[in-house]
């Protein structure tokens, strides 16, 4: 990893050359992270590819984690790799959720044809087919930039993210579920998505369950 | 029926007489006697298919390393039950089992599978997972196979060992051959001390089961 | 008649292959649009062993979290034990005694070792070599005799634990182990003579799913697939985790890049996984199998009866599990197909936040693509094969 101090300088270099995309460092257990705007996303990740000197060339991991209750909730992790130093560093982008209970509802809730942001919305009016809910229109959902030009292996990655988060990534050639079937209704990883499954019969509960 | 016990010399002498064609009366009606088995033909027929089972080469998860992979080689040999011809096609197989956990996803994938079997057809869940859920509580595993299609053996374990998917081979095997393993309560003659849930184990379900399925089919509509 | 014939050429047909499939190596399917017996463009779908393990874990304490990372992927199980008691380890700061370093290195080369002769045995399998498929599982048996002496089950044994080893090895396990590791070069040497020179196996496998070292490196592929292309990166070597600097082994490499590299490098790699064991059991030193900070660790249960305050550690640590301060962590190691890497956020509260594996599987299936367009499905079939994925780790 970067150390603490090399982490400071990688921060600069970028606030150089990209200015306001990185908005903040952390460097906890040895690990150095990068805090990014979500929406200059693509800049720090080409800056931290090509720059020479600092080619983190490698996509190790692209994942999700739900920071629920804390505001903004998602947090998109891009751990990256440079494989001449060994050097790993992790860049987040922190997104909120915008169909949260504290932001209104949007009016409109899709027109599946207008929605270029999400190429893997159905193409059915939105009360009957699988994103039934307002809340799970495309316009609801948290959306960032996708860096699979930059990296291809993020392809299978972002398409689980979304699949368990429903993180849009705009620009994705194929966001559809990958690991669930594809009428499948809700973010299953989201921390507020109950975990499932089904109680154990007793004696005192069958009657309840059957 | 008795058994004599004739020397070696007498026997060969029918024998040599058999073939011939010089044997006949009592001796003929003893020496057809002493060599045929009379049975039922349904006695027969679950006694052929019992040691020619052909499992359907399918396998989901980690149980699917233990078996159908593992059993049928050299240390825990299926092909001494008669099971080795595993068969890729379900049209071909008799015997589905289970090994590893369904995922919603995969179970109509196997629910199509066992109806593509043939008549007569037997499943085995192996292992927790697909026997109940399994340590998977969620909304991704089905609970246990038998919510979707009708299981005929269930084998514990996590991946169950081997020699225990051999074992409730054999158990199958007894089932097919209509003497199914009725367990503990007919050896010591317990019978008389099950519990039943709802009054039987063919009862209808209880209404308020029957109101918490509506509800819960509310809700998966709205 | 005349139209009929005409446009033979251009017939293209989709096929689906899966997820029940004897060569699909796990429930994969596999929709394929084939012009004759080329594959003009595969599209892989995946999901169909989904178990919601890491949504599992969320639920669960720290310590019940270990039975469930075991069984994603399901041939390799000690390698997600280490990734998550590794990632754990890191999160609370725990350092685990050397004696715990060299079993868990132990363990983890007996079952790279082990998925290699899975590999080997269901892969010639389905290339036609079934004699392979006795010869691997009758290993692999010896294998898993040696898993069950020392934990207690052949299969997800749940034997490391944060902070070390559950238990230390029993009796005789070393003696049994050396053998093992001394008979298993020669034992690799009877695979090679059956497979490394068989015409029809050099034919099916030469020059067939080359895909260029960039190419895997842009598509995140790592592990033996890797390595064959030319790429000498391996995380034992890259990073030092465990006692893998003490060890002497070799890495190693292929040329072109194609089945048969890949071939050869998962035979050599079980070669030196069993040096690797043999140097460990040399090296492995006397002391403590697992640390000492009684606030992760349970103490033992001969203290339990005159220490109050391990019956109370005892207990607080079962019934609730340990509370790890919040932060985060990304823990990669090298499993046999490639870097497995744990990604572990703890809130403070006794059950992680969020538990993500980055499963090589999932990732080197997207250089699938790349290997199997404009060959034969038979090629296709033996790309599936040297691919090795598992379809417990790409799925979860």
């Amino acid at each position: 990893m970067p150390d603490a101090p090399g982490l400071e300088l990688i921060r600069g270099e970028i606030e150089r050359d990209r200015p306001g995309a990185v908005l903040a460092t952390s460097f906890d257990r040895g690990q150095a992270a990068l805090i990014a705007d979500p929406e200059r996303i693509l800049d720090v990740l080409t800056w931290l590819r090509d720059e020479p000197g600092h080619r983190y060339a490698f996509l190790s991991s692209l994942h999700v984690a739900d920071y629920l209750p804390a505001e903004p909730r998602f947090g998109v992790h891009y751990e990256l790799l440079n494989r001449d130093r060994v050097e790993r560093i992790r860049v987040k982008a922190m997104l909120s959720d915008p169909a949260a209970p504290s932001a209104s509802p949007p009016e409109d809730a899709a027109e599946p044809g207008a929605a270029p942001t999400s190429p893997g919305a159905p193409r059915q009016s939105p009360r009957t087919g699988p994103l039934a809910r307002p809340q799970d229109s495309p316009s609801a959902l948290p959306a960032i930039d996708s860096c699979v030009s930059l990296f291809p292996t993020a392809d299978f990655q972002e398409r689980e993210a979304f699949d368990f988060f429903g993180i849009v990534f705009r620009g994705h050639p194929d966001l559809t579920r990958i690991l669930l079937p594809e009428d499948y209704v809700g973010w299953p990883q989201r921390r507020d998505f109950p975990v499932g499954g089904e109680p154990v019969t007793f004696t005192y509960n069958e009657q309840r369950y059957g | 029926m008795e058994i004599e016990r004739r020397s070696l010399r007498s026997k060969q002498l029918t024998a040599r007489d058999m073939l011939r064609g010089d044997l006949e009366g009592e001796d003929l009606e003893r020496y057809v006697e002493e060599r045929v088995v009379t049975t039922t033909f349904e006695k027969m027929q679950n006694w052929a298919r019992s040691n020619s089972i052909f499992p359907l080469t399918f396998g989901l998860a980690c149980c699917a390393i233990e078996a159908p992979i593992s059993i049928v080689t050299a240390r825990y040999d299926l092909a001494r039950f008669g099971a080795e011809a595993l068969r890729a096609s379900p049209r071909q197989a008799d015997m589905i089992i289970l090994s590893g956990r369904v995922s919603i996803k995969m179970a109509p994938v196997v629910r199509r599978l066992y109806d593509q079997m043939l008549e007569p057809k037997w499943a085995v869940s192996m292992g927790a997972c697909s026997s109940s859920g399994g340590m998977f509580s969620n909304y991704a595993v089905v609970q246990g196979a038998d919510k979707f299609m009708p299981i005929d053996l269930h084998i514990p374990g996590c991946p169950p060992r081997p020699e225990a998917v051999l074992y409730g081979f054999t158990k199958l095997q007894r089932k097919i051959q209509g003497n199914p393993d009725q367990g503990w309560r007919a050896r010591y003659d317990a019978h008389g001390t099950e519990e039943w849930a709802r009054g039987g184990p063919r009862s209808a379900p209880s209404p308020e089961a029957a109101t918490a399925y509506e509800e819960a089919r509310e809700l998966a509509r709205a | 008649m005349a139209e009929l014939v005409a446009d033979r050429s251009q017939e293209v047909m989709t096929v689906n292959i899966g997820p029940h499939h004897p060569a699909t190596h796990g429930v994969l399917r596999l929709v394929v649009d084939l012009e004759g017996e080329i594959v003009r463009e595969l599209a892989p779908v995946i999901g169909y062993v989904h178990t919601g393990i890491e949504k599992s874990c969320e639920d669960k304490s720290y310590w019940k979290v270990i039975p469930f990372v075991e069984r994603m992927d399901y041939v390799s199980y000690f390698f997600q034990m280490e990734a998550f008691c590794g990632a754990v380890e890191r999160l609370v700061d725990l350092e685990i005694p050397p004696r715990a370093k060299y079993l868990r290195m132990i363990f983890l080369e007996l079952n790279r070792i082990h998925s290699h002769l899975v590999w080997l045995g269901t892969t010639a399998l389905d290339l036609g070599a079934i004699s392979m498929l006795w010869y691997c599982f009758r290993e692999r048996d010896k294998i898993l005799d040696l898993f069950e002496m020392a934990t207690g089950q052949r299969m997800h044994t749940r034997y490391f634990q944060v902070g070390g080893v559950i238990e230390d090895i029993p009796v005789g396990f070393e003696q049994k182990c050396r053998a093992f590791a001394e008979e298993m070069p020669v034992r690799v040497g009877q695979y090679e003579a059956l497979l490394d020179r068989n015409e029809v196996f050099l034919q099916r496998t030469k020059g067939v799913g080359v895909v260029e070292r960039e190419r895997l490196l842009e598509l995140g592929v790592t592990g033996p697939l890797l390595r064959a292309a030319g790429e000498p990166w391996d995380l034992r070597k890259a990073f030092d985790y465990l006692a893998y600097p003490e060890v002497d082994f070799k890495i190693p490499v292929g040329t072109v890049g194609d089945n048969y590299d890949r071939y050869r490098v998962r035979v050599a790699e079980m070669v030196e996984s069993a040096r690797i064991v043999a140097q460990c059991l040399d090296k492995l030193p006397e002391g403590p199998f697992i640390a000492d900070d009684r606030k992760y660790v349970l103490p033992p249960r001969s203290e339990l009866s005159t220490s109050m305050e391990s019956l109370i550690h005892h207990f607080k640590l079962v019934t609730e599990g340990y509370r790890v301060p919040p932060g985060e962590v990304y823990y990669a190691i090298e499993s046999p197909r490639g870097e497995l890497g744990c990604f572990v956020l703890a809130d403070g509260s006794a059950k992680p936040a969020r538990v993500h594996f980055r499963d090589p599987s999932f990732v080197n299936l997207q250089s699938f693509r790349d290997m199997a367009v404009d060959s034969y499905i038979a090629d296709m079939i033996c790309s599936l094969g040297m691919l090795d994925p598992i379809l417990g780790g790409v799925d979860r």
